[in-house]
């Protein structure tokens, strides 16, 4: 096995595992960050989403080799349950969450996209959630937090 | 106050709480966390009854060690039943602390007060803490009728803002779902299910799986095929090619004729629904008056629907010589302890069931399942902690699915346009297929392809109120007779459990659609139509507030815009919605939801940003059922394998909701987690015919759908 080297929260790793190793098993079962949520294993869902040089990219099927001298930003990096990203606090404060369990993809792909775009109308940001799925209907809070959140920010 | 239920079996009063020395309390439920924050409702209501911040609280959740037997979490009941069981847990136990205290201090009972769990005399000044008197010890007393929760006007928590509860480990990632789960050791497995329903497995060549990297052990019994790997994308890998190299027969294929057919000609078993209750007895004639001026009849389908959720099915378990221990996501771990030991012949008692959360559930999905396979790879390596994740291809494929429904309605009104006669039949599978103690048979998935199978029990037609296919069959309104008939049917192809709201989703569709064409008939106003028949003040309350505060938004007339409305109360004895739907039909036929506007009476409101959050998601989820979802399968098996073969509602696709709370502080706290199901999909349908004119009465309506009716007009 070849050593892969990542580059994880701004952290770099060399790991001894198979490089067609979808990214997703990396992050969680070598690097133990478990935010990253395994929903669908097809790109579909978007709950696996994870910032690519910034950008929201699906981790749950593209090799982690892939990922070789690029960075890769998950849930974890961008805040702690003591220190919150604004997004993260926005989502509190709106309640935006049942299950929980897409949130921190979906969570991504609002960074992502704010940080290109500071200030989006809703539809902007339900085009940037269009590979996202929600089960419990959470979708009116979720957009409402994205919406908080980038007033936040822009102040 | 009337005890609640739940004391039944759990009398004791530290079976629901327990003060620790630092200050902390925690509280146990026999119910679960699915995301319809639970927990939240359950903190306030102990720290309100007790007088302590709600950050000194941790509720515990099902474990069949510790936490009372309520049963499962479902059927919108836990409030009523675990939700007052803990207020008068709670109430009983400060009651027995303030009598400690008077003792202790030396005070007069009257004198003392209550600040965040300190007793203070108001006369001596004199105080002692809850944790000083209790820390670490037990009431040891039974919980008798003696309790008197606060009233209404004592609440200083209850009905005002709550706290948030556990989101900031959602936001971040850091709540640990029964995916998350880590023990050293620890293994990974996949299982690899046959092609379709009734294949059998022929032939399987394990030696070149036994020899891919990371392969701990095969696990064959029968056609249940698991894998155990050192790694979890080993375990993906491996079981795809296990996938690939087993030869199945695949003779014996599901039967594909149209499903609304099959529910019409099957063998049944029919009981008769008075008062909202089936009983066993002879269905009555169907004998409507003579004199009726009108007679209108329709007939309304629902397909086989999926819980979906966005997690896969998941569970860790470890064998060793303690017995089994399982994390599970499943809704009701002691009904799961009992359904495990009768498929592994193992005591009870050495089986030991935590709940875990998973991704939302929506009722019976793969949850169950999961933790029996689970079990049964753990049982091949013995001591080793296993932790098994379905696919996203076994979820959609497996899970047991909400039944397919037929309900016929007919209707004859006087002159004036009162019904006379009111007759609902609904045809439908079981809705209640939850696994627990089957002794020779199982409820369980991978009991069925064991070696020695064990087969599924035939389901009875279960009596008693709105249990499952008549669950909200029975009308609101004031019709003068009524009949109402409940179907099971028999020998449908798939397989069927328990989803959201069960039964009430399609018979409100049915019922709420109906009178719409009803009011139409006789030229009448839908709203005047319904309240002319509608003498219960709470229903009438929620649909005034809805109708009305969706009138002040726009009104399009535009062609192709259209608002419909509904009503219903959850099993007629819940809570109370009302919903209007603002929409607008393309030139395709396809339908884009613009506005929804609930209105909901779910007694004393206890978290109402949980409460209106539950009614919101029930409206979008029932809104993604009834525009989209269908679950497709060909004699070989399930077509519906992922996302894309079974979409579901995104974000764009989401309308503008807003949501009234009727707070009524002297009724008891309903639940309120399935009460949109019905009356969203009946005023969507009422929607689209004020935007086109067309009665679509089959689920989903898809553009084809839409088309075909236009078509058919």
């Amino acid at each position: 096995m070849a050593k892969i080297s990542i580059n994880v929260n701004g952290q770099e790793h060399q790991l001894d595992v198979d490089e067609r190793t979808p990214l997703i098993y990396v992050l969680r079962n070598d690097l133990g960050l478990k935010g990253t949520k395994l929903g669908c294993g097809l790109e579909q869902c978007g709950a696996c989403k994870v910032l690519v040089d910034g950008k929201a990219e699906f981790s749950c099927n593209t090799p982690v080799s892939v990922f070789e001298n690029r960075t890769v930003t998950t849930i974890e990096g961008i805040g702690t349950p003591d220190k919150l990203h604004p997004i993260q606090q926005a989502f509190v404060k709106e309640k935006a969450a049942q299950c929980g369990y897409c949130i921190p993809g979906i969570i991504m792909a609002i960074k992502a996209l704010l940080d290109v775009n500071p200030e989006p109308d809703r539809e902007t940001v339900c085009e940037a959630l269009s590979d996202n799925l929600c089960r419990c209907g959470t979708h009116p809070q979720i957009l409402k937090a994205a919406m908080r959140a980038a007033k936040e920010m822009c102040k | 106050m009337t005890l609640s239920s739940s004391f039944d079996i759990n009398p004791e009063l530290d079976s629901w709480l327990r003060f620790h020395s630092d200050g902390q309390i925690t509280v146990f439920t026999g119910k679960v966390e699915l995301g319809q924050k639970l927990i939240t409702a359950f903190s306030v209501i102990a720290a309100e009854e007790l007088d302590v911040d709600p950050g000194r609280i941790t509720v515990k959740t099902a474990d069949t060690m510790y936490s009372p037997d309520e049963g499962y979490t479902a059927g919108s009941n836990s409030m009523e039943s675990s939700g007052l069981a803990l207020r008068q847990a709670s109430a009983k136990a400060r009651q027995e602390l303030l009598r400690m205290a008077a003792d202790k201090l030396g005070e007069p009972l009257k004198s003392l007060s209550v600040t965040d769990g300190e007793i203070s005399s108001t006369s001596s000044g004199k105080s002692v803490t809850f944790w000083e008197l209790m820390g670490g010890r037990r009431f040891n007393i039974i919980i008798s009728d003696e309790v008197l929760p606060k009233t209404p006007d004592q609440y200083r928590l209850i009905g005002n803002k709550v706290p948030d509860i556990g989101f900031e480990g959602l936001v971040t990632g850091t709540t640990s779902f029964v995916h998350d789960l880590e023990l050293p050791g620890m293994l990974h497995v996949r299982v690899i299910r046959p092609p379709g329903y009734h294949a059998q497995l022929k032939e399987l060549n394990e030696v070149d799986v036994r020899k891919m990297a990371g392969v701990i052990e095969v696990v064959r019994d029968g056609r249940f095929l698991a894998v155990v790997c050192k790694r979890e994308e080993q375990a993906v890998w491996a079981a795809k090619r296990i996938a690939m190299q087993a030869v199945w027969d695949e003779s014996q294929v599901i039967n594909t004729e149209n499903i609304y057919v099959q529910l019409k000609k099957n063998t049944r078993q029919s009981l008769p629904v008075i008062g909202g209750a089936a009983e066993y007895s002879a269905v009555p004639p169907f004998n409507p008056p003579e004199n009726s001026d009108k007679t209108i009849s329709a007939t309304f389908q629902r397909p086989y629907q999926m819980h979906g959720s966005i997690g896969p099915s998941a569970a860790m378990a470890l064998y060793d010589d303690q017995g089994l221990k399982v994390w599970t996501h499943s809704q009701g771990v002691h009904p799961l302890c009992l359904a495990l030991a009768d498929v592994l012949e193992l005591e009870k008692d050495r089986i030991h069931v935590v709940h875990m959360p998973g991704a939302g559930c929506y009722g019976h999905n793969g949850a169950d399942d999961a933790a029996m396979d689970a079990a049964l790879a753990a049982r091949s390596v013995p001591g080793k902690p296993v932790l098994l994740k379905w696919e996203r291809v076994d979820e959609h494929s497996w899970e047991p699915y909400g039944s397919a429904m037929q309900v016929e309605l007919k209707a004859n009104l006087d002159e004036k346009g009162k019904v006379l006669y009111w007759n609902h039949e609904t045809y439908s599978d079981t809705h209640l297929n939850r696994p627990s103690a089957h002794g020779e048979n199982s409820r369980l998935l991978a009991a069925w392809h064991l070696q020695y199978p064990k087969s599924a029990p035939q389901v009875k037609p279960i009596p008693g109120p709105h249990t499952g296919i008549h669950r909200n069959a029975d009308p609101i309104y004031d019709f003068v007779e009524r009949r109402v008939i409940k179907h099971l049917v028999r020998d449908l192809p798939l397989r069927v459990s328990t989803l959201r709201s069960l039964g009430a989703y399609a018979n409100v569709f049915a019922i709420e659609s109906f009178i719409d064409e009803l009011a139409h008939a006789c030229c009448r106003n839908a709203l005047e139509f319904r309240m002319d028949h509608l003498s219960d003040d709470r229903a009438r309350a929620v649909l005034e507030a809805a109708v009305t505060k969706a009138k002040t938004g726009p009104d399009s007339k535009e062609e192709g815009h259209g608002r419909g409305f509904a009503v219903a109360r959850y099993k007629n004895a819940k809570c109370y919605a009302a919903v209007v739907i603002d929409l607008f039909v393309d030139d395709f036929g396809a339908i884009q939801l613009e506005r929804a506007v609930i209105a909901a009476d779910a007694g004393q409101v206890i978290d109402p940003e949980g409460l209106r959050s539950q009614l919101e998601g029930g409206l979008l989820q029932s809104a993604s059922w009834t525009l989209k979802e269908e679950v497709l399968f060909d004699e070989s098996g399930i077509v519906s394998q992922d996302w894309e073969s079974y979409p579901i509602m995104t974000f764009s696709e989401i309308p503008e909701v807003e949501t009234i709370l009727i707070d009524r502080p002297d009724c008891p706290p309903l639940g309120a987690g399935e009460a949109t199901q019905g009356p969203t999909a009946a005023a969507i349908s009422n929607a689209v015919f004020d935007a086109v004119g067309l009665r679509i009465r089959r689920i989903p309506f898809t553009p084809e759908r839409v088309r075909d009716a236009a078509t058919k007009a």
